[in-house]
């Protein structure tokens, strides 16, 4: 920004959306020390994998990671990556404009139908059209079934955008001249540009992290051949070394993405311009725009429950003893809720931070956070297993305590997205108020702070729950023994080829997700969309 | 503003009561499942057996013993991984795998006590561990499964090396990841040498392109559906989807290749007890049940255990009805031989399959 020329001691100039009134306050010592423990604990299985990549040594690295395999596995990565990420983007964006700009009969129901597939695990996806044709399998397979698990990234952020923009300017355009699909290209997508971008960014990063439905569908990714190396030899140094590789291409997306967002600026006519957008009538295009939403529906959400329907009654007739979908719930449910909870509550002391006392690092350090996203869940459990075995004799290896962690861990992120926006929506003034009449800190977090992002705490306890539920990858490798989750239960019996049995586990994991995804589509809903970055 | 406040009142509310659930979930819930009955005595199994059997097995040892057993289920490659990483803090007492490899691994990295010489008697020495360290429970032998409406028996291929021929090209699938295919490798490099057994797997690789699958059940299930026209597994693989998808739905055929061709070879599923374990009397004691004639006929019985692997102890024979084990004309490649794959996953790794 501006103030990277400024020199020592000199004022700076408040970045553009901080408030010029807000006068920087000294940074108490808990929040600080609470945030840097917080940050510490997040990087630690990038410090796993950098002591690995070099007990391993150079010359091992580089003989792993040149190999012939790997040409491969970037080739299949990425031109996957490219493609589902501009079908997500061109697919979120037209869903988002006909369900927030025009007159498409029951809007309502569409909006929560569209959101609801990000509910359904991807590997629950791939596991219903896997199981109902062979057409989907590899590359095509691996699109048909990404696009339709990770579009609801695009949609949520487009949204809200388009909810919140400024719509004199399409009026303008329109008033103008400019025809109707040129103003959606030239006007409505430049306006949404930031959204469109951010949730292609976290499809990127999902696709790279991805692990189940890429097994199921038989395509090979660094993620997936990550986790049949460590399968084969348990071997942690070819795992590390890939995944260097894979946190280098996720380096890449957001360097990517930053570089995007810097180009160009929307000009708004400020917050106050926002009233009631006249919808623009869909006339003749109705129909088919209507038949768009129901296939849509049809293949993300109709195709993976009607198979785990269709599976429960036609699948085999075999009683094999499992743990029971009751046990595997109860199990899957608390660990996620515990792990809810703990990140929520870590995620606190970082968005007041980065809020509150925001500064140059902020960004940097809140972008950081992205890396985790594009960890794999394995890197992340191996790294958890090696600190508990290495240095703390084998304490908490194989319990719940530790596989709480990891899921605290890999969704930090979440959390943080969740507790920021209701953060940065609270109005600093109140707590100055409270603290002028002689409140005491605790007495102001309890009584005012915490009141005032009550709704950002729960939804970033749904977003937690909600991927916690669905977590497959750590879970596998952490979990207690003798203990199953929904995920890990509905895995070995689809590997099995059980899909008799592996379908009411698919259907109970729909059931528990649906729920935290609907608060979360309702919470999405009323942010206004500054408030959402790093979304 | 004023419109959020029910909501947030709301929420608060829910989350405070997911919360303490979940606390009371934590406390409750993990402690009773890890100590297991105070009672009894109780030992951990790390099983890389196939779920249903370990599940069959476990229950007839438990009432025949009175000892329970507490399972922890994953591929045995990283099982056996994870016990030298745990090292003599494991908390395992025995390991079952389906294949020899694993268990030789852990036998070279001396992480195993000696199997008690009753034990070992009860399955034919071939089977057994060259040093004792293990016992052979069951075995599955390598053969083809083709779609008959995709290729006719007539142009199947009868030996292994036939596999990376040309007129192939599109039609086989392979799970190199899986580790039932690294002791074909092996006995592909015994007999053939290194040098040729690498132009075999650039071969296979070439003509596998868009049909390499993670595991033997992809193949099996694959090629029943018509995904690819024939592929390389382990023959009870097929039983296995038979038995699960019903046999009217089953399309796929079974191929065996020539009578000792290298591709043609016997994998033994074996099982060990830790050197490092504290329960060594009662780990000795599931050795002891598994190779017994009450074991075998667990997995004689595909009713009880859906195995369809060949009982190779105590004299049982497989009730399942495949090719008797006693006519199966194998590769003739030892225990000892086949190692513990290492040199097949850097052969693979060169062909870049790994």
């Amino acid at each position: 920004m501006t103030a990277t020329q400024a020199p020592p001691g000199a004022r700076q100039r408040p970045a553009a959306g901080e408030t010029a009134g807000a006068r920087r306050a000294p940074v108490p010592c808990v929040l600080l020390g609470a945030a840097v423990a917080v940050a510490a604990v997040m990087l630690a299985p990038l410090a796993f994998l950098l002591i690995e990549a070099h007990g391993a040594g150079l010359a091992t690295l580089a003989g792993l990671i040149w190999r012939p395999l790997t040409a491969a596995l970037l080739w299949n990565t990425v031109r996957l990556m490219v493609v589902v990420t501009a079908l997500c983007a061109v697919i979120g964006t037209l869903a988002a404009w006909c369900v927030e700009r025009t007159d498409l009969p029951g809007r309502r129901v569409w909006a929560v139908l569209v959101v609801v597939p990000f509910a359904i695990p991807d590997f629950v996806v791939s596991f219903g059209w896997a199981s109902l044709t062979t057409w989907a399998q590899g590359f095509r397979g691996a699109v048909l079934v990404m696009t339709l698990a990770a579009y609801p990234l695009v949609y949520l952020p487009v949204a809200a955008s388009l909810r919140s923009a400024d719509p004199g300017q399409e009026e303008t355009a329109r008033s103008l001249g400019l025809g109707r699909v040129a103003t959606f290209l030239r006007v409505t997508v430049a306006q949404a540009r930031g959204a469109i971008l951010g949730g292609c960014v976290l499809v990127a990063l999902v696709l790279l992290a991805e692990y189940g439905a890429f097994e199921i569908l038989g395509y090979q990714t660094f993620t997936t051949e990550i986790f049949s190396e460590f399968q084969l030899s348990f071997n942690v140094p070819t795992a590390c070394a890939l995944s260097l590789v894979l946190i280098a291409l996720s380096v890449a997306v957001l360097g990517g993405d930053a570089a995007a967002r810097s180009r160009g600026r929307v000009v708004r006519t400020g917050p106050l311009a926002q009233r009631v957008i006249p919808r623009q009538r869909l006339g003749r295009a109705t129909g088919p725009v209507l038949a768009g939403f129901a296939a849509l529906t049809g293949l993300a959400l109709g195709v993976p429950v009607g198979a785990s329907i269709y599976w429960v009654f036609e699948g085999g007739a075999h009683a094999i003893a499992g743990v029971s979908v009751a046990d595997a719930g109860w199990h899957t449910a608390a660990y996620g809720a515990c792990a809810a909870a703990a990140a929520t509550l870590l995620a606190l002391p970082v968005a007041l931070l980065a809020v509150r006392h925001g500064s140059r690092t902020r960004r940097l350090r809140e972008r950081s956070t992205y890396l985790v996203l594009a960890m794999p869940g394995l890197v992340i459990a191996l790294a958890l297993s090696y600190f508990a075995e290495r240095y703390a004799h084998g304490l908490g290896y194989q319990t719940a305590p530790l596989l709480v962690a990891a899921y605290i861990i890999l969704f930090f992120p979440l959390a943080l997205v969740g507790v920021r926006a209701s953060v940065a929506r609270a109005p600093a003034a109140l707590e100055e108020a409270a603290a002028s009449l002689g409140q005491r800190r605790l007495t102001l977090l309890c009584r005012v702070t915490l009141p005032l992002v009550a709704p950002g705490l729960a939804a970033a306890f749904c977003l937690v729950f909600l991927a916690a539920v669905t977590e497959l990858t750590a879970t596998l490798i952490l979990i207690p023994t003798g203990v199953q989750t929904l995920a890990t239960q509905f895995w070995a019996y689809q590997q099995n080829l059980s899909y008799g049995q592996a379908a009411p586990f698919a259907l109970v994991i729909i059931a528990i997700a649906a729920v935290p995804s609907y608060v979360l589509g309702r919470y999405f809903d009323r942010l206004p969309a500054g408030a959402k970055r790093p979304l | 503003m004023r419109r959020l406040y029910p909501c947030v009142r709301r929420w608060a509310v829910a989350a405070a009561g997911i919360l303490t659930a979940a606390a009371l979930a934590a406390c409750g819930g993990s402690p009773a499942s890890a100590s297991g009955p105070g009672s009894g005595l109780s030992i951990t199994l790390y099983n890389g057996q196939h779920v249903q059997t370990a599940e069959s097995m476990i229950s007839g040892f438990e009432r025949a013993t009175g000892i329970t057993v507490s399972v922890r289920n994953d591929d045995e490659d990283v099982l056996a991984d994870q016990i030298v990483t745990e090292g003599p803090g494991s908390p395992a007492d025995v390991i079952w795998t389906e294949n020899s490899p694993a268990l030789e691994y852990l036998q070279g990295k001396g992480l195993l006590a000696r199997v008690d010489a009753s034990t070992l008697a009860r399955t034919p020495a071939r089977y057994n561990s060259p040093d004792g360290d293990w016992v052979g429970v069951s075995a599955r032998v390598s053969v083809l499964t083709y779609d008959p409406r995709l290729i006719a028996r007539s142009q199947l291929p009868t030996s292994v090396l036939q596999l990376a021929s040309p007129r192939y090209r599109g039609k086989l699938a392979i799970a190199p990841a899986e580790t039932d295919f690294q002791p074909i490798v092996t006995a592909v490099m015994r007999r053939y040498g290194r040098a040729e057994a690498l132009r075999w797997l650039q071969g296979i690789k070439a003509n596998a392109a868009g049909h390499v699958y993670p595991d033997n059940e992809t193949i099996a299930d694959q090629v029943n559906r018509g995904g690819a026209a024939f592929g390389l597994i382990n023959q009870y693989y097929w039983y296995r989807m038979r038995a699960e998808i019903g046999a009217s739905k089953v399309h796929s055929q079974l191929a065996e290749l020539a009578p000792g061709d290298p591709g043609y070879v016997i994998d033994v599923s074996g099982a060990a007890v830790l050197k490092s374990s504290r329960h060594q009397a009662a780990a000795q004691k599931f050795l002891a049940y598994l190779v017994s004639k009450a074991g075998q006929e667990v997995i004689a019985n595909p009713a009880k255990s859906i195995s369809y692997e060949y009982p190779i102890a105590s004299g049982v024979t497989t009730l399942a009805p495949e090719t008797p084990f006693d006519q199966l004309r194998p590769y003739p490649i030892t225990i000892a031989e086949l190692g513990d794959g290492a040199a097949a996953i850097a052969l693979l790794r060169q062909a870049g399959l790994l």
